[in-house]
């Protein structure tokens, strides 16, 4: 049986991103119980530098002008290739923009069981499980990851990225790249994110607001306690989808990480795309009516106030004390 | 134009989440379920698309509690064909075997482009359109958010993380995992889905077996327990706003 664990390094903008270390940490496991290897996997454009730090066995590169961009088929025709000819015991993805729907495209390919939102692996006699949180993080789903290959796309949160990282730069090797036909999707350009009026990414005191805000004009008592704090209003993906906010002001997986010293939930539920750009934050308070909201799991503090009886009168406090230290 | 979006229902998070005591799956009598709202932003893509330039849409979505109610109000904002599929739904059918029978069923409906939602909270074995496009032999791009159409081309914007957008040229005809629709589903009046029911028929196809290997078994299914719950503030508003300056106050923030 072949122990090899697969590692599909995740990279933007010539930059590993830091699921890649995750997935790193996650492989390391498994290899070390089954003394099987570690190989990173990367595709791209001048990226052998991107090699160096990653905590793994053997890298293998795919550098060619072809694959300077992201691609699904591309990578789906390389990898199938690549996982048919070398029958490694797991593959892992990160569960994002690229990794996730590459993982499910082979799945169906190669006929291969795949799991997704993986947040652990566990590592028994002869077997290999995995550990997946599901329904907005409020579930948790347990199985094994069959023989002879098993497909992971993996989220953030279960392993410290830093023990992906290594000292020593590993071995590396280039390898072909097999024969491309005409492909069928072609990247035109990137567009970088707006910057907006403000930079959430480095506020120390932020307001968030979530979907139980209800409505745009709601949204003026939560820029009242902002303004009252000193900080910045930010908001979970329903309020920029309803174009209540900017997008510059979104956090989570698709927006921005944020680490200020106090992040003020207010009405999100701590779904696993919001909070993993949060826990970096020195304390996190929320306010949610649920009290089996998941946000309160990562929370510090929290309380299932009503957020429209509260934020007001917190502002008022907020103002109250604010006063009495310059009196 | 021939749009085809396929659309889920999914279990509401807003109720209850409770194991069967099989300890494998959801109890389906605490479940209720409601539309998946990606896919909800995949329907208002597809009507965007047929009022800019022109299209027939068809939703396809698999029996389940709520599904007809569903499919009315995607004719109530410009649906032009429902369509039902039957079949054993609930319970441990997956998105390989919903994917495996759509991929059997859909070219039949000659779709230049096949849109869903980019993934449901209870996605265990990946996302559906990814699989789906897979097996029908088609591109797929998920993540998108902003769609054009250009010499009969599709241009997307998918988006990645941190906020980069790469703007994608696609071939049709391609399976895309919706995130956004260019503006918020639209909201509709319920005078106008019960009229909707009066004159939009909901066609059956029926799945007579779903093959759902491809995804890892499940062995345990439970609540995720926290070790550290958050120190919870309870009382009137004045109380709670006192404890949370405190907070502020440690921090050094007051
Ligand atoms: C690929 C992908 C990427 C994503 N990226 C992001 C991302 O970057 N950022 C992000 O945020 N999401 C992202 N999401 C969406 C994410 O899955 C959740 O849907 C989203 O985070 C939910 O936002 P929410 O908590 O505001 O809304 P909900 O989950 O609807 O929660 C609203 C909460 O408000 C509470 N509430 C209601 N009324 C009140 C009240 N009066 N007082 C107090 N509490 C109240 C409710 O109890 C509920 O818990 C992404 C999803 C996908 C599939
Ligand atoms: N399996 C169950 N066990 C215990 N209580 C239930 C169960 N299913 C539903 N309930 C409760 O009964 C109420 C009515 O459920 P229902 O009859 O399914 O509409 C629900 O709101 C639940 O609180």
């Amino acid at each position: 049986m072949n122990r090899d664990i697969f590692v599909i390094i995740e990279h933007l903008g010539g930059e590993v991103a830091d699921i890649s270390y995750v997935m790193l940490a996650a492989a390391r496991e498994i290899a070390t119980a089954l003394q099987g290897e570690v190989v990173g996997i990367l595709l791209g454009e001048g990226i052998e530098n991107l090699g160096q730090n990653l905590a793994a066995d053997m890298v293998w590169l795919f550098d060619d002008p072809r694959l300077a961009d992201y691609s699904p088929t591309t990578y789906l025709h390389i990898l199938g290739e690549l996982i048919q000819q070398h029958v490694p015991r797991t593959v892992i993805f990160g569960d994002t923009s690229t990794g996730a729907e590459v993982a499910a495209g082979l799945s169906a390919r190669l006929d291969l069981p795949m799991v997704s939102a993986c947040h652990r692996v566990t590592v028994g006699d002869q077997s290999l499980g995995y550990e997946s949180r599901i329904c907005g993080g409020r579930i948790q789903v347990q199985g094994e990851l069959p023989s002879p290959t098993a497909l992971i796309a993996m989220v953030p949160g279960g392993y410290n990225p830093d023990s992906g990282r290594s000292a020593a730069p590993p071995p590396s090797e280039m390898l072909a790249v097999p024969r491309l036909e005409e492909q069928p999707i072609h990247l035109l350009s990137y567009i970088q994110p707006e910057t907006g009026d403000v930079d959430i990414s480095r506020a120390e005191v932020l307001v968030a607001v979530g979907r139980g805000i209800q409505n745009q004009d709601n949204l003026e008592i939560v820029e009242e306690l902002a303004e009252a704090l000193g900080g910045d209003v930010c908001a979970s993906r329903p309020v920029v989808d309803q174009g209540w906010l900017p997008v510059s002001r979104l956090v989570g997986k698709s927006g921005r990480r944020v680490r200020p010293k106090i992040y003020l939930a207010l009405g999100i539920s701590g779904a696993p795309e919001h909070v993993e750009a949060i826990g970096d934050s020195q304390v996190i308070v929320a306010v949610n009516t649920d009290p089996e909201a998941p946000i309160f799991n990562l929370a510090q503090f929290g309380t299932t106030s009503d957020l429209f009886d509260l934020v007001p009168v917190l502002t008022d406090h907020i103002r109250q004390a604010r006063s009495e230290r310059v009196a | 134009m021939n749009i085809i979006v396929i659309a889920k229902m999914v279990p509401d998070l807003v109720e209850e989440l409770v194991v069967d005591p099989g300890g494998k799956g959801l109890d389906l009598d605490w479940i209720r379920w409601k539309p998946n709202e990606f896919d909800d932003h995949a329907i208002e893509q597809a009507i965007l698309i047929k009022e800019r330039q022109g299209a027939q849409v068809t939703v396809v979505i698999p029996n389940m509690d709520g599904a007809e109610d569903a499919l009315y109000a995607a004719a109530a904002k410009g649906a032009d064909r429902l369509v039902k599929l039957r079949g054993e739904f609930t319970g441990s059918a997956n998105n390989h075997a919903l994917a495996r029978a759509l991929g059997k069923y859909l070219p039949e409906l000659q779709p230049d482009l096949l849109l869903t939602g980019v993934q449901a909270h209870n996605d265990l074995d990946g996302s559906l359109g990814p699989l789906l496009a897979e097996f029908m032999g088609l591109p797929y791009v998920g993540y998108v958010a902003g769609f054009n159409l250009q010499g009969g081309k599709a241009i997307v914007r998918k988006e990645h993380p941190g906020g980069v957008v790469a703007e994608m040229e696609i071939s049709l005809p391609a399976v895309l995992g919706i995130q956004a629709a260019e503006q918020a589903p639209r909201y509709v009046a319920f005078s106008r889905i019960r009229q909707a029911m009066k004159t939009t028929a909901i066609e059956e196809h029926e799945i007579p077996h779903l093959d759902i290997s491809g995804a890892a078994e499940v062995s345990l299914m439970k609540q995720v327990e926290s070790g550290e719950r958050a120190e919870m503030f309870a009382g009137d508003a004045d109380h709670v706003a006192d404890r949370i300056v405190a907070v502020l106050r440690e921090l050094g923030i007051l």
